[in-house]
């Protein structure tokens, strides 16, 4: 038997090899020479020893540093907000209101916008927010306003609508998979104990569907902390966030330590969030399985 | 089923919020006005027209469909390898291995690029063609993996056994036996992949050293308001592609775990 079984990981491990080596040479070594590149001191196109912590000093202590990963925190959590509340309804009508032969169809109709060109859409949303565009041509040859709106010079609320857009299936998903895990007689059981429809709601299918709902705030969230394309396109370069940061450390100012030390730092808050908001919810999560 | 029908209307509206921006496309890319808004005025062609005539899009159509298909072959390759193992085998450290190949998925592609940049640069890779397929295989292999690992989870191993019993050898039984009935699977892996490459932007970007791919041309080609018109004509293209091919993965998808007398779980993700 513990032949059979060291002939079994053998054989996994060989079948793993490839992709697990290509991985490791291509995701986990340059993860850790961007770890590392971030305590040496970067210079024009160069890195050099000794080791330090003033890359990590500059971003804690420059206003600049501090401003941009407050905002791309505060602005992929509203998004995540935003996203969450408004997938809730939709993933619970698909769950409770959609005839089982019909429920595929209407998770593939949520996900086909999510496949399509990233750059179009985000570009897309320009034209239909931007001065004298879609939205405001609508609303002022409706007779509606008498002047333009212009949504997006307002950079942060354009990038919300954007991101919430563009992520919307992502939350969906995950609340839709543990809804649909929701025991029925559970619901029937609570009405049949005199509980009304909002309060089994509140106290049976809510709490039940908490893991679904956690997965996709976490989903979005992560992504989103990091996006590029939408507050370079949206913002116009004027809000950036901080994968426009690092961009720009990286490639502009050619300062590859500090680069490494935002990425670091940016990878560090994410983290740290996400993990605290699990714990947040722990005894939704637990007893699930 | 009860009626619902406040959460109907919300679920209807949210439908149309969310397909605005393609319901948007094919009616400026077809209105005869160089300005993108209300009101219309009237039907042409002449933005497709205009977009096929410019020849750097024909340049970046090419070397994004060398790269998407290259991509999309080495993804699904590298993803069988992975899918097979995990769902077949048992083995130690299975776990943090399956997590470093899906770890793109959480990853900002942001962190992903510059990481393989900075390690491309430092060892003199030239910034090609090539070196975006690098970075665009391991963002698509966690895709490639997970579709892959539904597609051998629903497989049923007795058929296999039935196989070794009769004297195939492990290479025959996979050819005859397993291959044949994930190829569903694989082939919407490939189309998956082949759609996410074919759309990416920042390793496009940052891991290409300027060359010419669709999605850079398009995030190019939109800062000038006059080039609009035609970006939404190739917009509309790509979309209409882009949704055949996805509807013909999920019709694979779905045939596969009907012959492999699944029960359908839902989507890609």
């Amino acid at each position: 038997m513990a032949k059979s079984n060291s002939a079994e990981a053998r054989a996994g491990w060989l079948l793993a090899a490839p992709p697990a080596v290509y991985a490791a040479l291509l995701l986990a070594a340059p993860l850790a020479t961007v770890l590392l590149y971030s305590v040496l001191t970067g210079e024009k196109g160069a890195v050099s020893t000794p080791f330090t912590l003033s890359n990590y000093a500059e971003i804690l202590s420059k206003p600049v540093y501090k401003a941009v990963m407050w905002r791309s925190l505060y602005v992929s959590m509203l998004v995540t907000l935003t996203t969450v509340l408004l997938a809730y309804p939709i993933a619970y009508f698909v769950s409770f209101h959609v005839s089982p032969s019909k429920k595929s169809l209407w998770l593939f109709l949520i996900t086909i916008p999510f496949w399509t060109s990233y750059i179009i859409r985000v570009s897309l949303w320009r034209t239909i927010l931007g001065y004298d565009g879609i939205i405001d041509s609508t609303l002022i040859s409706t007779g509606l306003m008498d002047s333009q709106l212009n949504i997006l010079s307002n950079g942060v609320i354009s990038i919300i609508i954007t991101l919430s857009h563009a992520y919307a299936p992502f939350a969906v998903l995950p609340i839709f998979v543990s809804l649909e895990k929701v025991e029925r007689p559970l619901l029937e059981a609570g009405q049949d104990l005199g509980e009304s429809k909002l309060m089994t709601f509140l106290r049976v299918t809510l709490p039940l569907s908490m893991p679904g709902v956690i997965a996709a705030v976490l989903i979005v969230f992560i992504p989103t902390v990091g996006d590029y394309v939408t507050p370079e396109l949206i913002g116009g370069g004027k809000t950036p966030m901080v994968a426009n940061l690092i961009e720009s450390q990286m490639l502009k100012q050619r300062d590859q330590a500090m680069g490494s030390a935002l990425a670091v730092t940016a990878m560090l808050i994410v983290g740290i969030v996400s993990v605290v908001f699990v714990l947040m919810n722990r005894r939704f999560i637990g007893g699930q399985k | 089923m009860s009626k619902a029908p406040a959460l109907r209307l919300y679920a209807l509206v949210y439908l149309l919020v969310l397909y605005a921006p393609i319901i948007v496309l094919p009616i400026f890319a077809f209105n005869d006005n160089t300005v993108v808004s209300f009101p219309l005025r009237g039907f042409t062609t002449q933005w497709f027209g205009e977009m096929w005539a410019d020849p750097n899009l024909r340049i970046a159509l090419k070397n994004s469909l060398i790269i998407a298909l290259s991509t999309a072959t080495l993804a699904t390759v590298l993803g069988v390898f992975a899918a097979r193992s995990s769902v077949r085998y048992a083995w130690p450290g299975k776990a943090p291995v399956m997590g470093m190949i899906m770890l793109p998925l959480v990853l900002p592609e942001m962190i992903v690029a510059m990481a393989l940049l900075v390690v491309l640069l430092s060892i003199g890779v030239p910034l090609s063609i090539f070196t975006i397929i690098l970075g665009h295989v391991l963002i698509c292999m966690p895709f490639a993996v997970a579709i892959l690992t539904s597609a051998f989870q629903s497989l049923d191993r007795s058929l296999e056994e039935a196989a070794t019993d009769l004297g195939e050898t492990a290479w025959g039984t996979f050819r005859l036996i397993v291959l044949p009935l994930v190829m569903p699977g694989i082939l919407a892996s490939f189309l998956i992949t082949f759609t996410i490459s074919i759309d990416e932007f920042i390793i496009s970007n940052f891991l290409g050293s300027g060359r010419p791919v669709l999605s850079v041309y398009i995030f190019g080609q939109f800062r000038f308001p006059a080039k609009v018109p035609s970006m939404l004509a190739l917009g509309t293209v790509l979309v209409a592609f882009s949704v055949c091919l996805l509807a013909t993965a999920e019709y694979f998808r779905r045939r596969g775990i009907a012959k492999a007398g699944g029960k359908d779980t839902g989507g890609f993700l």
